[in-house]
């Protein structure tokens, strides 16, 4: 025992930093393995896209559960009830409108990324900017939390400081991702959902055999606090319909946009494996996302007054409380390790999409007569992908880590999604509408939540509307694409039914694909 | 493998062909997307209506944490494994279909 933390009675920092060391060494280790593996430039940005339905599943499942999921969902359940539930049911259903509207399509584009997907679709520079401009922006936005994540994290498990969490994790993420690219971070992200996985699942079996055991005692909080615990929506009558209803939209719609999980698509050798990795990737989210409201429950009948006291650390302290000795310790560790796996593998899958666009759009641009070669290119964009959220992270400002991450999804939701279904399923898409619907959500969505983070809350409906913009900003940027897309009629790309048939013709089809 | 002559040509038939192709599949993926809302996404709206049901338990567990917390998993699957056998299956019928027009 090193220190007894006020957080974390009956157990020190010991487990904490051996789970934090084992995971780090274990994903270095892979991330090296995978070296070997990785030559070209297209190992680095898609693993060569001979990664299988199974691998593929695993490692965006892997990828996809941030510490929003592994940590948050569960605090945010016991805080404010089964209104949360929302949250791990929206991150899921993403996935099924993924599947129905743009998995295969987008994977038979062939493009590497989304400003590719918008070029190959409009044939327009311009367009392409624009959406290079937002995947950082919205990659950005997602990867400052997982390092203000990181830093919580590690100041209460192990009793750092608290520069000390984006530190590691930048470090670790930098070496793996310039080392190996997209191959060894395959390996490394699906390993990381089954030590996420197990992390979780072990210690919630272990309380539940101790509440079995202690008799099933009841949640000691009166009737009427339970029933309004438990249920699914947000107060205040019609403004509460609202915001579960936007909230709804923001993750439903935004998990197709998020630039981490639309490069792993790539991945897949074709179109029919890429349904396939979806809909394997809902069942292992599925199976995960039965975990946060366990931790929620028990802790409501063993530690109700975690609540009170900031709830993103329950998962690390629930079972420490219940089971004393060295049994806790165990558990904490396993805790703390999934909790350090989840900010590796979201922050190393947000930097590989990062640092693909920045690589193509910036780095291997010809300067002065030069130009770098796309692995070197690859390893630029990814410090700069790195390096700058960290760096924000470390100044300590920026908002709470679920306010940035509801941010991300609304910005996303607001701004790809109409572009991948309208460039998907409708001929009349032209750039000056893709270009008019991309700036309408983004500034929409992203003015109001910089409003909202700014100015005092207040009950009005204007700040109701502001805090959760998805609702009415992503119909908004499908209606002025559509809107200005009618208005210059004349301007659809003449290859687009072309493209149409390549996007939706089976691979069994023999197509000059050219 | 089939081979897609009028599909490559660009020629109206070929552009019928796919046209229909991806009506089918986009009408199959508006079909997933209501039940989608139909099962799940109504949840809020009849909480909304008729607030009693959130004080209904099931042993010590509140049924809306049930449902949503579990039953939705399930269900959710359940859509896209449909989803994926109808999608393949049309794509199979439009393979056919190309095989035949070709020979």
């Amino acid at each position: 025992m090193i220190s007894d933390l006020p957080g974390l009675p009956g157990t020190g920092a010991a487990p904490g930093i051996v789970a934090i060391v084992l995971v780090t060494v274990a994903t270095l280790a892979l991330g090296t393995y995978g070296l070997r593996l990785s030559r070209t430039t297209s190992d680095f940005m898609v693993a060569s896209r001979a990664v299988g339905p199974r691998m593929n599943a695993a490692a965006v499942s892997g990828e996809y559960l941030s510490a929003a999921s592994f940590l948050g969902a569960a605090g945010l359940l016991l805080a404010f009830g089964a209104e949360m539930l929302w949250y791990p049911v929206g991150w899921t259903a993403g996935y099924l409108v993924l599947l129905v509207l743009v998995a295969a399509p987008l994977r038979r584009s062939g493009a590497y990324t989304l400003p590719d997907f918008a070029e190959a679709r409009l044939g327009s520079r311009a367009v392409r900017r624009t959406c290079a401009l937002l995947v950082v922006a919205i990659g950005w936005l997602y990867l400052l939390p997982q390092f203000q994540g990181a830093g919580i994290t590690l100041a209460s498990a192990v009793g750092g400081p608290g520069w000390l969490g984006p530190v590691v994790v930048a470090v670790v993420v930098l070496v793996n991702v310039t080392a190996g690219g997209m191959r060894s971070i395959t390996l490394v992200q699906a390993f990381q959902y089954w030590l996420k996985l197990t992390a979780l699942l072990v210690p919630a079996a272990v309380l539940l055999v101790v509440w079995w055991g202690d008799g099933r005692p009841g949640d000691p909080a009166s009737t009427a606090a339970t029933t309004a615990w438990s249920v699914p929506l947000a107060d205040g009558g019609a403004q509460g319909l609202y915001l579960t209803y936007s909230l709804i939209a923001a993750t439903f719609l935004g998990t197709m946009g998020l630039p981490h999980v639309v490069v792993r698509f790539y991945t897949n050798p074709d179109g029919r494996a890429a349904r396939r990795t979806t809909l394997l990737v809902l069942v292992l989210l599925g199976v995960f996302y039965l975990l946060p409201p366990v931790y929620a429950g028990l802790a409501r009948v063993y530690a109700p007054g975690l609540a009170d006291s900031g709830s993103d650390g329950l998962v690390l302290e629930l079972p420490g409380l219940v089971v004393p000795g060295l049994g806790g310790d165990v558990l904490t560790g396993m805790v703390v390790g999934g909790a350090f796996a989840a900010f590796l593998s979201t922050s190393s899958g947000l930097a590989i999409a990062v640092a693909g666009v920045l690589s193509q759009d910036v780095f291997t641009r010809p300067f002065r007569g030069t130009r770098l070669s796309g692995v070197a290119g690859f390893r630029a964009g990814a410090v700069v992908a790195v390096v700058v959220p960290a760096g924000v992270a470390l100044t300590g400002s920026g908002a709470g880590v679920a306010t940035t991450v509801g941010l991300a999804f609304a910005v996303a939701a607001s701004t790809f999604c109409p572009l991948l279904v309208l460039g998907i399923w409708w001929r009349g898409l032209t750039p000056a509408g893709a270009i008019a619907g991309l700036l309408a959500g983004g500034v929409g969505s992203s003015a109001a939540a910089l409003v909202t983070l700014y100015t005092p809350a207040s009950d009005g409906w204007s700040d109701v509307l502001l805090r959760q913009p998805a609702a009415w900003s992503a119909p908004l940027a499908l209606l002025v694409m559509v809107g200005v897309s009618l208005a210059t009629r004349r301007t659809v790309p003449a290859h687009t039914n072309r493209l149409m048939v390549r996007l939706h013709t089976p691979e069994a089809v023999v197509l000059d694909r050219g | 493998m089939a081979r897609a002559g009028e599909v490559d040509q660009d020629t109206r038939l070929g552009g019928l062909y796919v046209g229909s192709l991806l009506r089918e599949q986009l009408w199959l993926a508006a079909r997933t997307l209501t039940v989608l809302a139909l099962v799940v996404g109504s949840l809020p709206l009849v909480l909304h209506l008729a607030p009693d049901l959130a004080a209904l338990r099931v042993g010590p567990f509140p049924v809306a944490w049930l449902v949503l917390g579990g039953a939705t998993y399930p269900i959710l699957v359940l859509l896209a494994w449909r989803y994926v056998r109808r999608a393949e299956r049309n794509e199979a019928a439009f393979a056919e279909l190309m095989d035949e027009v070709d020979r």
